[in-house]
Formats: C-alpha cells, structure tokens, sequence
C-alpha cells in the first residue's frame, strides 16, 4: 500500500487524498466542532502542541541534515551552519522571518562559491 | 438587536469588497515568505518524484506546508498508506487548537456551520497568523468574507507558483537549486519558534530537530513519531514541572 504500490493513475490521488487531506482536514473540521468548547490553555492542548512541534522539527532537522536535490552536494557542517546562523540572526535581529531566511541562504551561497 | 437582522444583512457588492480586501491581504509580506516556502515544496516534490498534477493537487487539497512536507517525506521513504496518514494526521493536530481559537473570531452573528467547515480549509500557519492578526478590526458580519478572500487567494496563488517552479525546476544553476531546498525548512525553523504559545513550544523545537535526525540513523521509518512522542513528551514534562515549580 505505498505511494508506487498500484499501478494506474488514480491510485497517487487516492493516497493524497487519503494519507493528506483527510489526515489535515479531519482536524480543521473536528476543531469547528470543538469551537468555543474547549479552553485554549488547557493541559490536553499543551500537550498535543508539544507532540505536534517536535514532529515538524523533526522533519526541519531531516531536511538539513538528509536533504534532498542539489543540497545533497554541499557540506553537512555548511548546511547546518547556514541554517544556524540564520535563526540566530531571526532571535537577534527583531524575529522577522526574512532576515533568517536571507542569512541562511547568503551564508550557504558564500559556503558554494568558496569550497 | 435581533429585530434588526434582515435589514442589517450585508448586500452582495459589501461582501465582494471585503472579499477583495482579503485578496489584497495575501500580497503582504507574510504572503509573499509563504510563496518562497512553496517555491522549496515544489522542488522537494519533484525531486521525490511525484507528477506536476500530483504536486499541484496535494497544494490544493492538503494545504498545510508541514503536513505535505511530511507526505512527501513519507513517499520518499516508501510508507504504507495508514503510516503515512498517520504521521501526516500527527503532524497537523496543531490545526485544531489553531481552528479552534480563529472560529469565535470569525463566526458573525447568522453565519451558518458549513461555512465555517468551509473556510476551515484554509487554515495553516499564515494564513491563521494573518487573520488572528487583522479579523478584529473588520465588521463582524463581513469577517468570513475577507477570511475567504485571504485564503482561497493564499491557496490558488501558490498552487501556481508551485506549477511554475515545478516546470522550470530542472534548468536552474545549482547553487539556485540548493537555495531553493534550503527555503522550507529555514521558514519552519523561524515561523515555528515564533508561533510557540509557551516555553515548553521551544523545548519540544530543540528536541525535535536533534532527535529527527538521530532516530533517522537509528529507526529509520519511526524519525518522524519516535521524535514527536519523546521531544513533545518531554517537553510536555518540561512543562508541568516548571508550572509546578511556579506554584510552589
């Protein structure tokens, strides 16, 4: 039952539709039935956005440290430097998003041009 | 004053108006990091293979950047579908609490529930932090247009640069290539440590993103929940520990 398993064109878009839309919207939709039920400070939800963060930036460290394209070809030790100073620019530089996202790609470009 | 509610239904040409203002609203800086994030998606997804229909499709259908990042990881990885619906629904439990906050922002007076089903689509990372941000200085009444405005503009506009980076992806230098990967996850390791509501939020960040890697090498196909379950334990430990220690 992986993404390759059945051999036709439909069967990608069921996987999509199954393994991602129904997997994200269940949640959007259980969270209009939830709406003023439920206290947006409670333990249940401290919870559930801790496990939820440390996925996703699980998935953010694989992605530097495992990349994939053309970041395979450059240094693990650039990569993760790029990244980290990047966000360290992002907590000192007034939290602006564009200014983590441009250091980290000046500093992987520097990082090319000179190995 | 409820008598009043027929009469103070807004017309047709005020809820296109502020339908339109939440167009505009996607053009906004916030909008424009959300696109360069896609431009990264549509070289991830190309890269694993999947079609420019396949690509484009899970923009529109999925629509959270984190849920499809973990999707294509979880193809990459060749997962079953129930493990891929799995971690894909673990990784976007975070919608719910988002929906639940935006919804009593949103709902006016006489909007009706599938409405509310409807927008909820839209709901991700910017498009939330842009409503919660702007929905309280809009008429209450006109609220759901604007918000259908901001995010089916968000949706459709990035379903196209996606297309378009999907199409030219293979004739960019290399260092521009490499640029590209590097957009996704430096937008989630920025965007995720500013929307933590506590501090237990960047504990669970720290952990994910050195455990990650870590049971990669150890339990490859287990990375993504192994690191979710114990970085967001612990740090949900972190939590009530320091909640305690500042009651005692």
């Amino acid at each position: 039952m992986t993404f390759d398993a059945i051999d036709s064109w439909w069967w990608p878009f069921l996987f999509i539709l199954i393994g991602g839309w129904l997997a994200t919207d269940a949640w959007r939709f259980l969270g209009v039935y939830l709406g003023d039920r439920i206290s947006e400070d409670s333990d249940l939800l401290v919870l559930v956005r801790a496990l939820a963060t440390a996925l996703v930036a699980a998935v953010i460290g694989n992605l530097i440290v495992f990349p994939s394209g053309a970041l395979v070809d450059t240094a693990l030790a650039l990569r993760i430097g790029a990244a980290g100073a990047g966000f360290v620019a992002y907590l000192y530089l007034r939290r602006k998003i564009l200014v983590g996202i441009v250091a980290a790609e000046v500093i992987l470009l520097v990082g090319m041009w000179i190995s | 004053m409820p008598a009043d509610h027929a009469s103070s239904l807004p017309s047709l040409s005020t809820r296109r108006l502020w339908y339109l203002r939440g167009v505009r609203a996607a053009f906004s800086i916030p909008g424009l990091i959300l696109a360069s994030a896609f431009i990264g998606f549509a070289g991830l997804a190309k890269e694993a293979g999947l079609t420019l229909a396949q690509t484009v499709f899970m923009v529109g259908t999925v629509w959270a950047l984190p849920a499809k990042v973990v999707l294509v990881g979880a193809i990459l990885s060749g997962a079953s579908l129930p493990a891929a619906a799995f971690a894909v629904a673990l990784s976007s439990i975070r919608l719910t609490p988002m929906v639940v906050a935006l919804v009593p922002e949103l709902r006016g007076p006489t909007t009706p529930r599938w409405v509310l089903y409807f927008l909820s689509h839209f709901v991700a990372v910017t498009s939330w932090v842009l409503a919660m941000e702007r929905l309280r200085g809009i008429p209450r009444e006109l609220r759901t247009s604007y918000y259908a405005g901001l995010g089916s503009t968000l949706v459709l506009f990035n379903m196209l640069v996606t297309a378009v980076v999907y199409l030219v992806a293979d004739s960019l230098p290399p260092a521009v290539s490499a640029a590209l990967f590097l957009l996704t996850p430096m937008y989630f390791l920025t965007s995720l440590w500013g929307s933590a509501r506590e501090r237990a939020g960047h504990v669970a960040m720290v952990l994910g993103l050195i455990l990650g890697p870590l049971l990669h090498l150890v339990v490859p196909g287990f990375d993504l929940l192994g690191a979710g379950l114990i970085g967001g334990g612990a740090a949900f430990a972190f939590h009530k520990l320091s909640q305690r220690r500042a009651t005692a």
